[in-house]
């Protein structure tokens, strides 16, 4: 080869080496910029109060999110009481009966219902719940958020099991174990390391969901601990707080969203974690 | 042959086209090493893998004939009782990686949901091991996980793991393919000293390993038992030239 020709190469190496690093580091930059300016705003206002205590009348100062963070609790355990079986069991089936007609319909669903925009979802469970209970519930707020960890849950299972290898499911069947116990006994097992990170994924991609809990779980002032009564909910703060006239309220907000954001993080890097432990070695 | 426990009769299987395997009638002797030999394709593994119905897993499989374990049909047993008569180890070595090392030998009867006391616990991993040439390297270490240990150990633990359940017959389905030269030898004479235990149906595609470990041997080609007889005398006089030339390397 040409000594010219071999030069051109490596400079054209170099660039596309160069470009692939600015450009990774052109999509980080936004992410320190937000989350910069949420704590720049938000980290004077954070104390124990404002963690224990329920917001002061808006325009006032003081008070804090205990409301807003229990709502954020009860929708997120029972979104995912709802959504964890189901999402697992129909996981199972898609990998199980790849091949089943009914399965390739049920993968499409789960792929269209990730692309269902969140508010369309909030409209579904206000018309499934809140109109025939003729009242806002965090149960409502709870259904949409679980329809929207479904998909979420159905495709990372579906994946996990299917890095599972055959030979353990043949290894369990040729014990004369029935296929339900090698299901649940030996291939789940395998794959927990992996539903249990798409759970927890699932729950930090619902935990910020404002606009599913406009019209279902609605917000209140009050410490709710029941499932059929209006609950608030961090997002919701941030959303009524941030359009407020009041400059105490704006900081408010911030500190809000302050705490939301440290929860998400809180759960991603739990995830991490959690990948990292249980990993199963095959 | 009057001490057989398994007899196969006018034996098909075929995967939805063709038969892969074709009229097979053999019959295994209780307590000896059977090898099935054959070049890759012959269907040497789906004939072992009708014998547990593990070919069901497969869809469209189909078979015809008979298979009978101690007179008993096969295809008319429930396949879950079956298995647990009849053992199975298979190619690459597939030890629970969830499990350790104890419990992978028990997990016969731990994923089956069948109560066992510490003691009764204690002496079957400890029996089970010592028969599959294990309990020297893993009793200090019967807490790890199963995946921990190199590839022929975990081939030995699956062996144990077979034996655990004390089953009539123990299929090797090329047990040592995936192995090197050592742990390949180790697992040849276990199998030399199980066959006081169990019987064993080998499959292999390594000439030697079926001269130096099984006291029968069967040839198949193409689908076909072409010959089954007492191993020295099917390596020494094969009755049919199909053997012959394969033995001699002619093909396969």
């Amino acid at each position: 080869m040409k000594e010219k020709n071999l030069k051109y190469r490596l400079i054209k190496d170099k660039i596309f080496f160069i470009s692939v690093v600015l450009m990774s580091f052109v999509v980080a930059v936004p992410l320190f910029f937000i989350l910069y300016f949420i704590f720049k705003n938000g980290f004077s206002i954070l104390s124990i109060d404002f963690l224990t205590k329920l917001p002061a009348p808006m325009g006032e100062l003081g008070g804090g999110v205990l409301n807003g963070l229990i709502g954020t609790l009860l929708l997120i355990i029972m979104a995912s009481i709802m959504a964890i079986p189901l999402g697992v069991s129909v996981g199972v089936y898609l990998s199980e009966f790849k091949h089943d007609k009914f399965a390739k319909y049920v993968r499409f669903c789960a792929e269209v219902l990730q692309g269902v925009p969140s508010i369309v979802l909030g409209i579904i469970a206000y018309l499934w719940l809140v109109l025939p209970m003729k009242s806002f519930t965090a149960l409502a707020g709870s259904v949409a958020l679980a329809i929207m960890m479904l998909p979420i849950i159905i495709r990372s299972t579906e994946e996990t099991l299917k890095m599972v290898p055959d030979t353990l499911k043949e290894a369990s069947l040729s014990l004369g174990v029935p296929y339900s116990r090698t299901i649940i006994k030996v291939i789940l097992p395998c794959a927990f390391n992996g539903i249990m990170t798409s759970v927890l994924i699932g729950v930090s991609r619902i935990a910020g969901e404002t606009a599913p809990l406009l019209f279902t779980a609605f917000g209140s002032p009050f410490l709710n601990f029941n499932i059929l009564k209006p609950t608030e909910s961090l997002p919701l703060m941030i959303y009524k707080y941030a359009s407020s006239p009041f400059p105490q309220d704006i900081e408010f907000a911030w500190g809000v969203a302050a705490v939301l954001c440290i929860f998400v993080l809180a759960l991603n890097l739990i995830s991490k974690g959690v990948a990292k432990k249980w990993k199963v070695q095959f | 042959m009057e001490s057989s426990v398994l007899k196969v009769e006018n034996f098909f299987a075929n995967y939805g086209e063709g038969d892969i395997v074709k009229d097979i009638n053999v019959e295994f002797e209780r307590n000896k090493v059977h090898a099935i030999m054959g070049p890759s394709g012959c269907g040497k593994t789906t004939f072992m893998r009708c014998i547990n119905r593990m070919h069901e897993l497969t869809p469209n499989s189909t078979v015809k004939g008979k298979i009978m374990l101690n007179n008993e049909d096969i295809y008319k047993m429930n396949p879950i009782d079956l298995r647990r008569k009849i053992g199975m180890v298979f190619q690459k070595a597939n030890p629970f990686p969830t499990m350790s090392i104890y419990d992978n030998v028990i997990s016969g009867y731990l994923l089956n949901g069948i109560k066992l006391s510490k003691n009764e616990k204690d002496q079957i991993v400890e029996e089970s091991l010592k028969n599959a040439a294990l309990w020297e390297e893993a009793k200090d270490i019967l807490h790890r996980k199963g995946t921990f240990l190199s590839g022929g150990q975990q081939q030995r633990l699956c062996i144990a793991r077979g034996l655990a359940m004390k089953p009539d017959i123990l299929l090797l389905d090329e047990p040592t393919s995936a192995l090197d030269p050592r742990a390949t030898s180790k697992i040849e004479k276990l199998m030399v000293e199980l066959r006081e235990r169990v019987t064993i149906i080998l499959v292999t595609h390594n000439i030697g390993q079926a001269a130096r470990v099984s006291n029968y041997t069967a040839f198949i080609y193409l689908g076909e038992l072409i010959e089954y007889g007492a191993t020295d005398k099917l390596f020494t006089v094969p009755k049919d030239k199909r053997t012959e030339e394969y033995l001699t390397g002619k093909f396969g």
